[in-house]
């Protein structure tokens, strides 16, 4: 069955998005692709010839036991693993036609957002957190209206549009989640990863989170890397589970949940280890 | 309960005591330093010691003026020289430092932390005084200058270490290059704690004198240049107190407690700045 | 089994190092090269400061060779110049500096980072930060007018008639002199010594003091059969680093050590430092050779604090290291 799913997308990559949730696989394109990746830290191997689609418009969920190189493989998406030193890559990543490695870094990362599993506000007011990416990235328009827009998006605007310039660490850790959230969608990136995003944030706040996720997704498309399998089940289209830096399986959320095709998936899912 | 255990609970209780004497000794000694100070600088401090010129030997009265503009000239300099080389130093450790150069700038700049302030007078007497072949402020300054420097650098290099790594990622991951990050975030972030070492840094060197008796020397009127010699309150201190005038002996004790309260000042100024940057970032 | 990825057609790896240009065109690299200068100058500033006391002792080097180290005659008049009442008064002060300074300071630190209650350990260290900022020069003052009183009046006689048959305690009374040179010196380092011992001890790893709690040592016990020990090279290294302040410091040495450049076995008399003869000399020395054999006392006073300065940093280093490795 996942064949089926395979044959579709690369059937449909070229075709443009519709946007209609009514037929998932009809309307398919691939925002990014991984190709045959190995990563090294040092001269230890972390993930092994990993070859992945990512869906426009979709979520797409890495899953798998702690150290299986789940953010690795994140990280990799928007060259976040240049700031470890000796880390290294082999392989291709590409985001529409383009090899990232070719592009400029920071244009990837302005169009390859990133929420980290904490969340990292800026030791500056909520205004001066959203506004930063745009500012650092030149942006020329009203900042007031695009922070606006940005808090709209991130559901947080009403819960802080009274104290936009106070210090961004009064907000709750949620709010600060959802504020990393924002600042990364101002500067309307294509791609956005979110890495753990909900680990240290309480049920209240991760339902909140995960409702926004699936607003989100109209526009942007997302990964999301999670150890909670609820959560992957919950927000996602795909899921990649990874298993000792290799792609063990991968395919619509509701079919390995239901129907995994490998022994380790099943095993994985139903608990009996990591 | 039997004796052995008896004399090691003893042995224990006594030894607690001994220690925190000692404790105590070494900080009853500032206490010390301090009501000395005040008892005799207090009663000799006065309007005039703020604004009048010191009087010829043998006249009563006057101040030191001159010596307190001094200091604050020589500071200046030594800021000019100290904190650009120690902040941007700092910089290049913490973000930028490669393995073996980085460690041959902190092990040099450790180096130069541990030389006698007098040898750096030594050094500044050659490179300044000995080619414009006259004591100037600017000598003075230079000495200053360059003992600001590895205090300044080490503690920029170390605070901007604390900056955590998560905040570094944001503002990459935002498309933010390395030294925009540096320069939007990751200074910002730490700039309490490099005004600490600043203010620090400024704290020990505004009592240094062995430095300045051969590069700034002294000036009994007002100093009429950078490249003249100027008068400062240590060199004055020390003047002073050598020499063998009772009301010498009194302005002596008077700039004592005036350096002394504003280097102890700094230090609380630069440890308040640091705490309440703490409890902000905790909160 | 494994699955098929959902994964397109095959390309192979698409890129080759990045390009100077292109680094050089974010900024990256200039702010690189421009912070490096900074950093740079450190080591440029260092080896010029070696570099100029090295050519301007160069008479006296050629002149009287390592006799300049071992004869003891200071005669600028008739260009004579030998070190050794100075070198000899540099080491006997900070001799006395040290065994005063030492126990106590130790006492201190191990008071301070193992058997104190938190509150009180802050407040004290706080206290003891500040008095390490505390200028030489009023040490000095200080010094003239109530420790070289004190010692004429009350701790000279009391040594004098009850330790006076060893040879370091006799002669006149004078006040000033290697005795209160030494006191001044131990008070000026003491807070060096607490506060590097005290965070070398912390730096020892809890599980050290925990089993030796749990074997049912006292807490004294446990510090100073295991702590203390444990700790022992990061302590000699607080020392060091305490012995280079002292021999590099003047103004208050140079207040209270009598200016006499002669080698007696009394702590009473009056003798002379490295440093105080720069400070005192320097302005007035006429003649290359009197300028430049101050210039290479200079240079003996920089070697000797680089040497020591390099093996506390070192031994610090190993007892700090080994601490956290084993955290």
């Amino acid at each position: 069955m996942h064949m089926s799913v395979n044959l579709a997308l690369q059937k449909n990559e070229a075709g443009p998005p519709q946007g209609s949730q009514a037929e998932p696989a009809a309307d398919l394109r691939l925002r990014m692709r991984v190709y045959n990746l190995n990563f090294y830290y040092g001269s230890k191997q972390a993930l092994f010839g990993i070859n992945l689609g990512i869906a426009a418009n979709r979520i797409t969920a890495l899953i798998g036991p702690s150290g299986c190189g789940k953010s690795t493989l994140l990280r990799a998406l928007n060259r976040m693993h240049e700031t470890v030193r000796y880390a290294r890559l082999e392989g291709a990543i590409r985001l529409d036609d383009e090899n990232i490695m070719g592009l400029d870094v920071t244009q990837l990362r302005r169009r390859v957002g990133m929420v980290f599993q904490r969340a990292n506000p800026f030791p500056k007011s909520i205004f001066d957190n959203v506004a930063y990416g745009l500012r650092v990235n030149g942006f020329k328009g009203s900042l007031h209206e695009a922070v606006e827009s940005s808090l709209r998006r991130a559901a947080l605007w009403d819960e802080v549009k009274d104290q936009l310039h106070k210090s961004a660490y009064g907000l709750s850790g949620g709010q600060q989640q959802r504020l990393c959230i924002a600042r990364a969608l101002a500067v309307n990136p294509e791609v956005l990863l979110l890495d753990e995003p909900c680990s240290a944030l309480d049920p209240v706040n991760t339902a909140k989170i995960e409702e926004l996720l699936f607003h989100l997704k109209e526009k942007w498309t997302i990964v999301i890397v999670t150890h909670n399998m609820q959560q992957a089940a919950r927000v996602s289209d795909f899921t990649a589970f990874l298993l000792n830096g290799q792609l063990v399986e991968f395919s619509p959320t509701s079919q390995l949940f239901t129907t995994p095709a490998d022994t380790r998936t099943e095993a994985y899912i139903t608990g009996r280890f990591g | 309960m039997n004796y052995r255990l008896m004399w090691r609970k003893a042995v224990n209780g006594v030894m607690l005591g001994l220690t925190g004497v000692c404790a105590l000794l070494a900080v009853s000694v500032l206490f010390f330093i301090l009501g000395y100070l005040v008892w005799h600088g207090g009663k000799a401090l006065n309007w005039d010691f703020f604004t009048k010129l010191p009087k010829p030997v043998g006249e009563e009265g006057g101040g030191m003026a001159n010596a307190i503009v001094g200091s604050a000239k020589l500071l200046l300099l030594a800021s000019l020289i100290g904190v650009p080389i120690g902040f941007f130093g700092g910089v290049y450790l913490a973000e930028f430092g490669g393995r073996t150069f980085a460690f041959l700038v902190r092990y040099t700049t450790d180096l130069l932390n541990g030389v006698p302030s007098i040898v750096i007078g030594i050094f500044a007497y050659s490179i300044v005084v000995l080619p414009f072949k006259h004591f100037s402020t600017l000598a003075g300054g230079v000495a200053l200058g360059i003992m600001m420097i590895p205090i300044t650098l080490r503690s920029t290099e170390n605070f901007l270490l604390l900056v955590p790594r998560s905040l570094h990622e944001a503002a990459m991951a935002l498309g933010a290059s390395k030294w925009k990050t540096i320069a939007t975030v990751v200074i910002p972030a730490a700039y309490r704690g490099v005004l600490t070492a600043i203010l620090l840094a400024l704290a020990r060197v505004a009592g240094e004198s062995a430095p300045l008796l051969f590069t700034a020397f002294s000036n009994r009127f007002w100093s009429r240049g950078w490249d003249q010699p100027t008068a400062s309150l240590p060199v004055m201190i020390f003047t002073y107190a050598i020499a063998p005038y009772e009301d010498w002996h009194r302005q002596a004790w008077a700039a004592g407690l005036v350096l002394l309260g504003l280097v102890l000042l700094t230090n609380l100024a630069a440890r308040l700045v640091m705490s309440r940057g703490m409890s902000a970032r905790r909160s | 089994m494994a699955t098929v990825p959902i994964a397109v057609e095959r390309a192979g790896p698409g890129w080759g190092p990045r390009t100077l240009l292109r680094r050089l065109r974010s900024g990256d690299e200039i702010a690189h090269l421009a912070t490096l200068c900074f950093a740079a100058s450190v080591i440029l500033i260092t080896t010029w400061l070696v570099y100029v006391l090295w050519v301007n002792s160069a008479l006296p080097r050629h002149k009287f060779g390592l006799h300049f180290f071992l004869t003891s005659v200071w005669d600028p008049i008739f260009d004579q110049f030998g070190a050794l009442p100075f070198i000899y008064g540099t080491l006997v002060t900070s001799a006395v500096a040290l065994l005063l300074a030492v126990p106590a300071g130790l006492g201190a630190a191990i008071f301070l980072a193992e058997l104190a209650p938190q509150r009180i350990s802050d407040a004290l260290t706080f206290v003891i930060d500040l008095l390490a900022a505390v200028p030489s020069v009023i040490y000095g003052l200080l010094g003239i007018f109530t420790v070289v009183p004190l010692l004429r009046k009350y701790v000279q006689p009391f040594l004098h008639s009850t330790l006076g048959f060893l040879p370091f305690f006799q002669g006149p009374h004078y006040g000033v002199g290697f005795l209160a040179a030494g006191v001044l010196l131990a008070v000026m380092v003491m807070p060096f010594i607490i506060s590097v011992s005290r965070e070398v001890l912390l730096a020892v790893p809890v599980d050290q003091r925990e089993a030796a709690l749990a074997l049912g040592a006292t807490r004294w016990e446990a510090t100073w059969k295991v702590i203390v020990p444990y700790a022992r090279i990061g302590i000699l290294g607080s020392v060091f680093l305490a012995l280079a302040r002292a021999l590099g410091e003047t103004m208050a040495v140079t207040m209270v050590i009598g200016n006499n450049p002669r080698i007696s076995a009394s702590l009473f008399a009056p003798g002379y430092t490295i440093a105080a003869i720069i400070a005192n000399e320097f302005t007035e020395a006429t003649g290359d050779l009197y300028l430049q054999a101050l210039i290479e006392l200079g240079l003996v006073l920089f070697l000797l604090t680089f040497i020591l300065n390099g093996l506390a940093r070192l031994l610090i280093l190993l007892t700090t290291q080994r601490g956290t490795a084993q955290e």
